[in-house]
């Protein structure tokens, strides 16, 4: 190995991917189209879902908590209705998604008891909304319960333990916002960076092939080892470059929580674009034209990282056999990291198994595209 | 100095399936010459060069370069050669001296002596001024001198040239010529192929290849007196036809074919022209005057060539 030789292909390299609009277009604007089309585009959060209420006490009481869900704003009032029947009709046509029902005897129970029901019904035709959709309303709930309780200890100075249950509780770990971009942003990072890597380097050895500058290139004495270093040096700084602009982007503009290591972060990262790039490479290498590499490149590493690495499609609800397949997409284990590094803080023990998946398929990729390179025409 | 020839080939063959392009194939070619490959596209000038540059692998042969074998010490012999493809290589996107730096850091020319290098190549390729520009505006002729400035960027010893003057205008592709002799006075060996038979007059020593077969070999005058095996006349007469059956079945004659207005005869050493004459007579034909030439190149490899299929490979 000789290291004016990597010098030389990486200067090069650098020049006409400087002077190559296409190439500076998946280098500098694809990031940042992707992060605001992703970033913002994708949501799995409901707002203003519409509901229907029926208030059988309108007491004080009651009329607090109607007004704590519309100023949620997950919820907006669909109508006001006065009877069972009316509800039922209500959901039928679909005037609400939802409706919450407060019994008659509201408030003089949660007065004597501290506990009190409520009742929420939901269209089950969207099985997904109305989980969110649950999942709110226990939130505001909660809240309203939390906002008795006080009043309890005001009013009475003791707090009996039932004090201000209002039956639905839930508690939500490492999200507590309940926002879903949290969840998204870090695998957004994941798949901009994995289509920026991989779609650069499978245009880098197939553009030699094509304008038929490889033939003079295999005449020298460069070796494949030193042009797969020349090559995917620059992409690779590149690469860093955009993921440092992602997670910035996640971090600052996005507010994603931050709860890692930087270091653990820059290392897991370097090793994801080392991977992207060295598939994104082997099929240049493998591929003798820039169109076909970079199709293919698009196959390997936008499908499977959108369907199969728990970026948007949580991975624990996918039936064994997918789950089992999804072991093999390399970008799960680095959306897994991006969300132990933001959202949990996961301590490097932690981590181990993913980072250990992530340096296997570093170091294979590597090596396979470090033999792939063949010197030779034939 | 060791006085070993600067490449050799013994037997030679590479086959693409059934296809033989190069095919047993013996060529010595001493240091310091300038070695030309003539033939026909598809001849296998191409196929031998890029087997000789350890390009290709042969599928059976063998073949040193500058002393060093092409199959088992590829990446020696690469060290040691300069090339340059039948299609344009360099990068389009790069300007000429982005181009010739590149091509200095990958032949890890010294550093102190990378700015002599290029200037020289620059002047060599008569684009001082230009440095700057991008290659893919530079017009033909350019192109092929910078490719052969970075292809000697190293002062390789032994030098390949696949086709440098193809679709080259006619002052070009002398000018071309200039630098190659140039080159050839410092001692480098150059290789290279053309199917202008006006350039073999060029070349120190030639090969005729003709469908991946070595057909003569030797310089310029020697082909032209020997390949042969006879003496060429030219016969000036006034019906071409008929009087070419004519000599076609006269005593003596090997080969006759029309050539512009007058007929050329390959007479066997021994016959002279006023026995043709005589012949020609006796058959009622009014020919002449006839008068010995010395032959092209292009007559030599057309002969040669037929004669082959005549024979049959």
């Amino acid at each position: 190995m000789n290291p004016r030789r990597i010098l030389a292909i990486a200067y090069k390299e650098t020049l006409q991917v400087w002077r190559d609009p296409r190439s500076l277009a998946i280098a500098l604007l694809m990031p940042l189209m992707q992060m605001v089309l992703l970033g913002y585009g994708i949501s799995l959060d409901i707002k203003h879902v519409p509901l229907c209420l029926y208030d059988q006490e309108n007491s004080q009481t009651s009329r607090e908590m109607l007004q704590d869900f519309t100023a949620s704003g997950w919820f907006k009032t669909a109508a006001i209705l006065g009877s069972n029947r009316a509800v039922r009709a209500a959901m039928d046509n679909a005037t609400c998604i939802g409706a919450l029902v407060i019994p008659v005897n509201f408030s003089r129970v949660l007065a004597q008891t501290g506990q009190a029901q409520v009742q929420a019904v939901f269209d089950g035709t969207d099985a997904n909304t109305t989980n969110i959709a649950t999942g709110y309303a226990q939130g505001v709930i909660a809240q309203t319960a939390a906002t008795f309780a006080r009043r309890w200890d005001a009013q009475h100075g003791v707090r009996p333990p039932t004090a201000g249950s209002i039956n639905l509780q839930s508690r939500v770990w490492y999200n507590e916002t309940l926002d879903s971009r949290n969840f998204i942003i870090p695998g957004v990072v994941a798949i901009i960076l994995a289509l920026v890597g991989a779609q650069l380097t499978s245009l880098t050895v197939a553009r030699e092939w094509e304008r038929g500058t490889m033939e003079q290139l295999i005449s020298t004495p460069v070796t494949s080892t030193e042009l797969l270093i020349g090559k995917l040096s620059p992409y690779f700084l590149i690469g860093l470059l955009d993921a440092a602009f992602c997670l910035l982007t996640a971090a600052f503009w996005f507010q994603v929580p931050f709860r890692g290591s930087v270091l653990t972060l820059i290392l897991t990262t370097a090793l994801f674009g080392i991977v992207v790039m060295g598939i994104g490479y082997l099929l240049s290498v493998r591929i003798h034209n820039q169109l076909g590499a970079s199709q293919i490149a698009l196959m390997l590493t936008m499908l499977p990282i959108a369907m199969l690495s728990g970026y948007t499609f949580p991975l624990d609800q996918m039936p064994a056999a997918i789950r089992a397949i999804s072991f093999l997409v390399y970008a799960r284990y680095y959306v897994t990291l991006l969300r132990d590094e933001f959202l949990k803080g996961s301590s490097l023990a932690e981590m181990a198994s993913s980072i250990a998946a992530l340096l296997a398929y570093a170091v294979a990729v590597l090596w396979l595209a470090a033999r792939a390179f063949r010197k030779r025409l034939d | 100095m060791n006085t070993a020839p600067a490449v050799i080939a013994q037997g030679l063959t590479k086959k693409f399936g059934t296809f033989t392009a190069v095919d047993h194939l013996d060529l010595e070619i001493a240091k310091g010459e300038v070695a030309g490959f003539i033939g026909p596209n598809g001849a296998g000038k191409s196929t031998t060069i890029r087997l000789l540059c350890g390009l290709l692998r042969p599928t059976s042969g063998s073949a040193s370069v500058a002393g060093y074998d092409i199959v088992r010490q590829p990446d020696i012999v690469r060290l040691h050669i300069g090339y340059m493809s039948q299609k344009f290589s360099l990068y389009g996107d790069l300007t000429v001296h982005e181009n010739l730096r590149f091509f200095a850091g990958i032949y890890q020319v010294p550093r102190p002596q990378i700015p002599e290098r290029i200037a020289f190549a620059v002047s060599m390729a008569g684009l001082e001024g230009r440095e700057g520009a991008l290659v893919r505006t530079l017009a033909g002729g350019w192109k092929q001198r910078l490719a052969l400035g970075c292809a000697i960027l190293h002062r390789p010893p032994v030098l390949f040239l696949d086709e440098p003057t193809s679709g080259v205008e006619p002052e070009a592709r002398r000018r071309f010529w200039d630098l190659i002799h140039t080159l050839a006075v410092d001692g480098v060996t150059i290789l290279v192929s053309t199917h202008y038979m006006d350039e073999a007059e060029y070349c120190n020593r030639i090969a005729l290849i003709d469908a991946g077969r070595l057909i003569a070999l030797g310089s310029p005058g020697e082909l032209r007196r020997h390949e042969l095996g006879g003496q060429l006349f030219e016969l000036a007469c006034p019906i071409l036809g008929a009087t070419l059956a004519a000599a076609r079945q006269a005593p003596g004659v090997i080969e006759a074919a029309i050539f512009a207005d007058k007929l050329h005869v390959l007479l066997r050493a021994g016959t002279s022209g006023e026995a043709l004459l005589a012949h020609l007579a006796t058959q009622g034909m009014e020919a002449g005057p006839i008068r010995a030439i010395l032959p092209s190149l292009e007559d030599v490899f057309v002969q040669l060539v037929s004669r082959r299929q005549k024979v049959g490979p």
